[in-house]
């Protein structure tokens, strides 16, 4: 396999300060083409803020960025088109119906009517959705209003896709059929930035960050950092680094290591 | 007993929001309530706590009927909303000093019970409560409700949308309560957090799965679980469930939880399968269900549309 | 009687953290009273006028001049026939005509007295009658004048008739109208949106499983805005005298009191609108259509309720601040006591009677 991997996302001594508070002190990482990406940090550790920055909806106060080969001070326009997004707060108008929701996105990425009648009948044939066309968004359950949500995120085949904890407050089943669609879309080739708060799911991601105080504190796969820290699991991985002071930083191995990965 | 709940039934426009709900927590236990959201979890604690007449069914708590002695009731329990309920335009002492007042009672009156959860947040004590961190509100929440040293404490969702460290000491201080006799009913999404309860109820669409120590629970696993893991997580999973014989093959951190449709695991068969398959490093091994497992199990399939 | 305290504490609080409560309360009142004041009493200048003179001597050509050099009044036209009155009005430019009876200067040697006759368009009730006080003040200018020449005492007799309008209301309208509204806005829209956003924000949840009653709740909630819409209320008040020079005629006490009852309606308004809204935007709007509108349109203060429909007079009856606007103009124009308005007072203590009584009944002690 090739050693150099192609990056999606580039940051480079990322910086946001809010007054004197440093939101996001020194970032910089990459994130691979094709790759699921775990974004985790604690409360108030700075994930939103960075991922806000990387949408191209917040400037940062400096460092260099670049997503989806754009750079995010100057073309931001195209950041935002070759990019989906879905949250668990917002993701479809639950007062209408699933093709209306489809139409609508569709139409804000600027697909052509052909374009998102043809994706729409394929979308709601691969989710097995072709009865429900003209079934209102509040009358799915929430799994499949989950789907959905995500399939149109995903519509506009963007490069990229943020999740910023998708599956917050889902039952097992649901959260689990999720992730079978998040390696689906990078199977196809989609790159995933992911953040949760289980930590069961961030073994499914290839490489994940932990954020700390504005800091990443370490980034690597699941399976190396369980061999650096000893531990079984990335929850207790998660457990000791979140615990660690800043100025304990410095004595552990360098933060930041590309490594080969799949 | 602290709380006895009995055939609660409740509805919103049709929708059925508790079937049927029956349970009894004893004095001085930890109860989890666990279920995704919308399992009805915080309908019954609003029931428990008064806020909602149930359509059927009683609730006895303390040995006072909840529905005729709600007055008395309110002064036994303290209830800990979701999306913690506080005022974010006051402070944080101003917060606790209102809820002592509105209880007839004073911080300094009851601050050996709450110190060991305020003391964490007393350095802030001046600053707004909105401006608070999500694990902060959590700590504020919870001295609020403690303030007039009830005893049952109620909890809804206290650690959702709270990461993992204060998740983990939010459940220790929990611990410290239960042992100053305060009987505590905590609802959670999070199925790892059953382990840290005496007994769990899984809740799933308003119905009660289960209710039972959470060792138990996973006694009463009825199939042979195996832990499958190769070197292609998406490749292995999809495989699994095109394979006749599997019964469920769900994704678990780096490895496949797989049940088979004669309930008796063999491992041989699942590798021999994989290996056709064209999968490398299969590793297959029999484990104990953790207690997602048993919840994905016991609960019904999704509603078809 | 500590809980409660406590939780009234709690509501000065948050009135006093949020700068835009804070700009309602208090800003609000003496923006609106400035703005309406200025704009109703705004100076006249050129107003076009018509003039008929059925005598066309010496006298009245003098004063016709007096009158149009002025600089208040610009001569449109003169015209020559009674019936011509109503074409001038209509065609919508001439606000006033001033009739001349004929031989004017001849009676008013003769007698001593003379009849004009000032007809104004009282459509815009507040221009037409500056317009007549205005030109009433030159005549009498004139006839001041006039008796200082010749000695002998002479008079004018004015005769002033407004069309369209018989009955002139609105100069001192107002200060009661802008007091109606603001009452009303305050206590009922602050009152509903502090209720509904303790629903909002879940504190309601933690408020009703506390000991506090629903009654206690309500009062607690309402205590600190009877505070400080009565301080609104005296504001206006003071700031109507000394600005625009409104006077109270009548018993201080007895203003004092019945706005005391016309916030206590509204805050039972406020706590109704507050149990059958969910969100603050929600019971925003629910305030602003069910009462502001009605006691912009409804309730005389800038519509005369004579001048409307039936049926919208009618409804007006049920319009709360009809009765208030009413009674205050009474206390502070006529002077009167609550003898004369004892009729309005009952229907607004039957109002809030009625009011608080379903608010209470209505809020619930539970969440649904």
């Amino acid at each position: 396999m090739n050693e150099q991997k192609e990056t999606i996302i580039t940051v480079k001594n990322l910086v946001k300060k809010f007054g004197n508070f440093k939101a996001n002190d020194n970032l910089s990482f990459e994130v691979f083409k094709g790759e699921i990406f775990g974004f985790l940090g604690a409360n108030g550790a700075g994930k939103t803020t960075a991922i806000k920055i990387l949408c191209g909806l917040w400037a940062p106060t400096s460092g260099e960025i670049n997503v989806a080969g754009f750079d995010i001070y100057t073309q931001t326009e195209q950041v935002k088109k070759n990019i989906g997004y879905m949250s668990q707060k917002f993701s479809l108008y639950e007062d209408i119906t699933v093709f209306e929701n489809i139409r609508l996105f569709g139409g804000i990425y600027g697909l052509s009517r052909r374009e998102i009648a043809q994706r729409a009948t394929d979308l709601m044939r691969r989710l097995d959705l072709e009865h429900s066309r003209d079934k209102l968004i509040s009358s799915l359950p929430l799994g499949w209003r989950q789907k959905l949500a995500f399939s149109v995120a995903i519509l506009h085949k963007p490069k990229l896709v943020f999740l910023d904890e998708p599956t917050g407050g889902v039952d097992p089943v649901t959260r689990r059929k999720f992730w079978d669609q998040i390696y689906e879309a990078a199977d196809r080739g989609i790159t995933v930035f992911v953040t949760t708060h289980y930590m069961d799911e961030a073994e499914y991601c290839d490489r994940v960050s932990i954020m700390v105080d504005g800091r990443i504190a370490d980034l690597d796969t699941p399976s190396a950092l369980k061999g650096k820290y000893r531990v079984k699991n990335m929850n207790e991985v998660f457990l000791k680094i979140a615990r660690i002071k800043p100025d304990e930083y410095n004595k552990l191995e360098p933060i930041y290591k590309v490594r080969k990965f799949k | 007993m602290a709380l006895n709940i009995n055939n609660i039934n409740k509805s919103f426009e049709g929708l059925q929001a508790l079937n049927d709900i029956t349970f009894s927590v004893r004095e001085g236990e930890l109860f989890g309530l666990i279920g995704p959201d919308g399992s009805g979890k915080t309908t019954l604690f609003r029931v428990i706590t008064t806020l909602l007449l149930p359509d059927r069914g009683e609730v006895n708590l303390f040995g006072l009927d909840v529905l005729k002695n709600y007055k008395k009731v309110r002064q036994l329990v303290g209830y800990m909303a979701g999306r913690f309920s506080l005022y974010h335009d006051l402070t944080v002492e101003e917060n606790l000093k209102f809820y002592a007042t509105v209880f007839g009672t004073t911080v300094e009156e009851n601050y050996d019970l709450i110190k060991d959860v305020y003391c964490q947040i007393e350095p802030f004590k001046t600053r707004k409560a909105g401006k608070l961190s999500g694990g902060m509100k959590q700590k504020l929440a919870l001295s609020c409700a403690l303030i007039h040293k009830p005893r049952l404490l109620v909890l809804d969702e206290p650690t959702t949308g709270v990461d993992a460290v204060s998740r983990k000491e939010f459940w220790d201080m929990l611990k410290r309560l239960q042992k100053k006799g305060i009987t505590i009913l905590v609802s959670t999404p999070y199925m790892d957090e059953a382990s840290l309860c005496d007994r769990v109820g899984l809740i799933q669409k308003g119905n009660l799965l289960s209710v039972n120590k959470p060792e138990n629970i996973i006694a009463e696993y009825q199939r042979e679980l195996l832990s499958v893991s190769s070197d292609n997580l998406y490749k292995l999973v999809n495989d699994l469930r095109n394979d006749e014989d599997t019964h469920s093959a769900f994704l678990f951190g780096h490895s496949v939880h797989l049940t088979r449709k004669d309930r008796q695991a063999s491992a041989k068969q699942v590798i021999k399968y994989l290996k056709d398959k064209g999968h490398e490093r299969i590793y297959v091994k029999v484990i104990k269900p953790e207690i997602e497992d048993c919840f994905m199990d016991l609960m019904h399939e999704e509603d078809e549309i | 009687m500590k809980r409660f305290w406590g939780f009234v504490l709690k509501e000065f609080l948050h009135i006093f953290r949020d700068p835009r409560t804070m700009l309602i309360l208090f800003g609000m009142p003496i923006v609106q009273i400035l703005l309406f004041g200025y704009v109703i009493t705004n100076e006249i200048k050129d107003i076009k006028i018509a003039i008929l003179d059925q005598s066309k001597d010496p006298v009245t050509i003098e004063l016709t001049n007096k009158i149009i050099s002025s600089g208040f009044f610009i001569l449109d036209r003169n015209i020559k026939n009674i019936n011509e009155v109503e074409d001038v009005f209509k065609e919508g430019n001439v606000r006033q005509v001033i009739i001349f009876e004929s031989g004017f200067g001849r009676k008013l040697k003769r007698e001593g007295t003379a009849n004009i006759q000032l007809i104004a368009d009282a459509s815009d009730a507040n221009t037409a009658n500056l317009v007549v006080h205005y030109t009433m003040a030159i005549i009498n200018d004139f006839v001041r004048e006039q008796n200082k020449l010749t000695g002998s005492p002479i008079q004018f007799i004015p005769e002033v008739r407004m069309l369209y309008n018989n009955e002139l209301k609105g100069v001192y309208m107002f200060i009661p109208g802008i007091m109606a509204m603001i009452l009303i806005l305050v206590s009922a829209m602050m009152t509903s949106i502090s209720i509904v956003r303790e629903k909002e924000l879940g504190t309601m949840e933690t408020l009703l499983v506390s000991p506090l009653r629903p009654t206690q709740i309500i009062l607690g909630k309402v205590t600190p805005y009877v505070a400080l819409s009565f301080i609104n209320a005296v504001t206006i008040i003071v700031m109507g005298n000394l600005v625009f020079g409104m006077p109270v005629q009548g018993s201080i006490i007895l203003l004092l009191a019945e706005s005391i009852l016309y916030i206590l309606l509204g805050l039972s308004l406020g706590i109704l609108i507050s149990t059958i809204t969910k969100s603050q935007q929600n019971a925003m709007f629910i305030s602003l259509f069910t009462l502001m509108i009605p006691t912009i349109l409804l309730s005389g203060f800038i519509f005369p309720i004579e001048n409307m429909p039936k049926i919208l007079q009618w409804l007006s009856f049920f319009i709360p601040p009809r009765w208030f606007i009413s009674i205050i103009k009474n206390i502070m124009l006529k002077g009167t006591g609550l003898m004369y308005v004892w009729k309005e007072t009952l229907i607004l203590i039957v109002m809030t009677s009625i009011f608080f009584g379903l608010s209470i009944r209505k809020f619930k002690i539970r969440l649904e």
